[in-house]
């Protein structure tokens, strides 16, 4: 904004130079020069983001925070919720940097499949098999040797990983080099797997959001009238509504013991609870923008064209509009996502988030903060998950912030 | 200028309502009243318990009563603190609470407009740069890790503010800082871009031109104008100071609102919880209701709607 006139002009003489460059190429290839052929809006802001070179910085950070959190489990780590109480608070140190500390009970990973059978078979001589105890009973022989070795409850794909990394590295793991807390767990470790959750946490609760916010903002938009006045109206109230003290009533009431046994049969646990209240409270910028975004584009000649030439509604919708809508949603989607991912910190800062054994940013502040004292300061379990939260959060807002500035349609008209 | 403040009561009513009625709906669906724990009673007793208290009637009935009650303005009693009704904690804490959130939310205004300020009128020098990386910085760090470091670097390594507690201003100020950095950040960002956006227009230079000096032109002529950005930005700041406060009450250990509801709703003290959310609801919206009239005032050209 503030730099507005000086990086038009600089973009101006960069399209000049992209241009020629089109040209020139062309010329060497001894092809005609097709004068009109420009550049579609999504090459156009990907040029104009490269050139902002924050946004590039963030992007780059946000794909290696993505990528480490991802392979996590093959990394040598020392395994998330492993205790050392004798160890318990031991200050950061880098000697020694690794050590064959690791311990996977290959032979159990192995037998697993055995003995679930065995299990299975059990269970289905009698005369009326309780399926849930079995699957129960499996899922313990499946898992324990994890467990036994310091990982919370993971996937397959991450216990495939795990697998990969004893393959790979043996015993071998890396020092406390970022300490350990009160019960001697590595917080470097819990760092990287809380980095897991707090991601996977605020990409799904966004895209929850987003769905309802487009569904409901293009219907608004599209349909308009009366209908547009009341679906916005009721938008309005919404908005006046503090979210995060209903979300967390909600949430309490839902982690009632009773009401959580029986959402815990159904496989749902706190974490989707929070999926969808979250994603049921950050639609609402998103329909607003999509609305506007479908009346303006609605008026559009283009749109009419379409209509001219005998396409029917849903050609339209999914043909001309939506891709329209690409745009706005991907700049929100890029700021959303932080915003949720502060909001779940919040959350489990206050004990209301993530469960242990599980681990996110939020809840290794909350327990680092807790064991604040005058005798000692234990600054490591709340620097480490405060950068890492803060590094995220700071690259997620500049990219978005870029990425606003690359497709603003303003810029774009201005251009044409 | 009536018809929007009528609007503007009627949604708030209507969402007092909303809240009122979406809590109500899940604290009766929780399995259990109040009287299922701990104690087993004969069953006669409890019915006549519930009957006193009218837990027996169908759930509409007991809905309209207690929508009387809260419209009257009770708010009936805690499940969990002795002796007390969740008007008395209101009593309490929101004295407190708004002494923290004014406090806060003075800092936040006056550190972020001169801020703002300053690397406006000294665009693209070194101050400006500093105090900008220092708001982006500030806005994506969350208040409660702000609040961790300042704690370890305030109380322990140099000992100026006492830890937590309440009672005295000195208590109070370490929290206000930790509560209002996120929104003197943003207050940084905003007023500098509207106060570049004020000095590069007509009266400015007309004003310039009559041989004002630099800090008149600025402060009387140019920051109104830069001003109606920070205005409209007060509505989500005070909203985000009131939920702020949830955290920073908690690392502070300081008895206001937001740490009776953090208490209320780990304790499952439903009554007080709702009462509570009901409070904030009409708080927050209060508040932006303010902000919207202070914008037409201050810009005649708005029209409220």
């Amino acid at each position: 904004m503030s730099a507005g006139a000086g990086s038009d002009f600089l973009t101006k003489r960069f399209h000049d130079e992209q241009m020629s460059t089109v040209i020139s190429t062309d010329v060497s290839e001894m092809r005609p020069v097709v004068q009109t052929k420009g550049f579609s809006l999504s090459q156009d802001a990907w040029r104009r983001l490269r050139r902002n070179r924050m946004a590039m910085v963030s992007l780059v950070t946000i794909i290696a925070i993505g990528v480490l959190a991802f392979l996590t489990p093959l990394l040598p780590l020392a395994p998330p919720d492993k205790h050392h109480t004798d160890l318990q608070y031991e200050s950061p140190t880098l000697t020694p940097l690794f050590s064959k500390t690791f311990d996977l009970d290959w032979t159990s990973i192995e037998t697993a499949p055995d003995r679930m059978a065995e299990v299975r078979q059990q269970f289905l001589a009698t005369s009326n098999p309780d399926r849930r105890k079995m699957n129960r009973e499996q899922e313990n022989i499946l898992l324990r040797p994890y467990r036994e070795a310091g990982f919370p409850d993971v996937g397959l794909v991450s216990r495939w990983m795990i697998r990969m990394r004893y393959r790979l590295f043996g015993e071998w793991t890396l020092g406390p080099i970022g300490g350990r807390d009160e019960f001697g767990r590595d917080v470097f470790s819990r760092v990287f797997w809380g980095a897991r959750i707090s991601i996977v946490v605020g990409i799904v609760a966004t895209l929850v959001s987003i769905f309802i916010g487009v569904t409901y903002g293009a219907l608004a938009g599209y349909i308009g009238g009366w209908v547009d006045d009341i679906m916005m109206r009721f938008v309005d109230i919404l908005y006046s509504i503090p979210f995060i003290f209903v979300v967390i009533f909600i949430i309490t009431i839902l982690s009632e013991n009773t009401i959580k046994t029986r959402l815990g049969e159904w496989g749902i646990d706190r974490i989707t609870i929070f999926y969808f209240v979250v994603g049921a409270i950050y639609w609402l910028t998103m329909s607003r923008v999509v609305r506007g975004q479908v009346i303006s584009l609605r008026n559009e000649p283009f749109i009419e064209s379409a209509r001219a030439v005998g396409a029917n509604q849903s050609r339209i919708i999914i043909q001309h509009i939506l891709p329209n809508l690409l745009s706005v949603v991907i700049v929100y989607l890029t700021l959303t996502i932080p915003r949720v991912m502060l909001f779940e910190a919040f959350l489990s800062f206050l004990g209301l988030g993530v469960e242990p054994p599980d681990v996110s940013w939020g809840l290794m502040a909350n327990e680092g903060i807790k064991v604040i004292t005058p005798v000692k300061i234990y600054w490591w379990l709340i620097v480490f998950p405060s950068a890492a939260l803060a590094i995220t959060l700071y690259a997620l807002n500049f990219l978005g912030d870029g990425l606003r500035d690359a497709l603003d349609p303003k810029l774009a008209a201005r251009k044409a | 200028m009536r018809w929007f403040i009528i609007r503007r009561l009627i949604g708030l009513v209507l969402t007092l309502w909303i809240v009122f009625t979406v809590s109500f709906l899940l604290m009766r669906a929780v399995p259990g009243g109040p009287y299922s724990g701990g104690r087993n009673l004969p069953r006669e007793i409890e019915e006549n318990l519930k009957h006193r208290y009218r837990l027996d009637l169908p759930l509409w009935e007991q809905y309209v009563i207690e929508l009387k009650n809260v419209a009257t303005g009770n708010l009936g009693l805690s499940m969990r603190l002795l002796d007390f009704d969740v008007n008395q904690v209101i009593a309490q804490g929101l004295p407190i609470s708004a002494a923290l959130g004014i406090l806060a939310l003075w800092f936040a205004i006056t550190l972020g407009l001169s801020a703002g300020i300053v690397s406006a009128l000294y665009r693209g020098s070194g101050a400006d740069l500093v105090l900008m990386s220092l708001a982006t910085v500030g806005i994506a760090v969350p208040s409660f890790v702000v609040a961790g470091l300042a704690i370890m670097l305030f109380v322990f390594v140099i000992p100026i503010f006492p830890a937590a507690g309440w009672g005295s201003v000195r208590q109070l100020i370490l929290p206000a800082i930790c509560l209002g950095s996120v929104y003197a950040a943003e207050i940084a960002r905003i007023s500098r871009t509207g106060m570049l956006d004020a000095l590069s227009q007509d009266f400015v230079r007309t004003a310039r031109a009559k041989g004002l000096s630099h800090v008149t032109v600025a402060l009387k002529h140019a920051l109104p104008t830069a001003m109606l950005p920070v205005v409209s930005y007060l509505g989500p700041m005070a909203a985000g100071i009131l939920t702020g406060s949830v955290v920073v009450e908690e690392i502070f250990a300081i008895p206001g609102l937001g740490w009776h509801f953090v208490q209320a709703a780990l304790a499952r003290d439903y009554s007080l919880a709702m009462g509570l959310v009901l409070l904030y609801t009409f708080l927050l919206y209060t508040l932006n209701f303010l902000v919207d009239v202070s914008y037409g005032i201050l810009d005649p050209r708005v029209e409220p709607k």
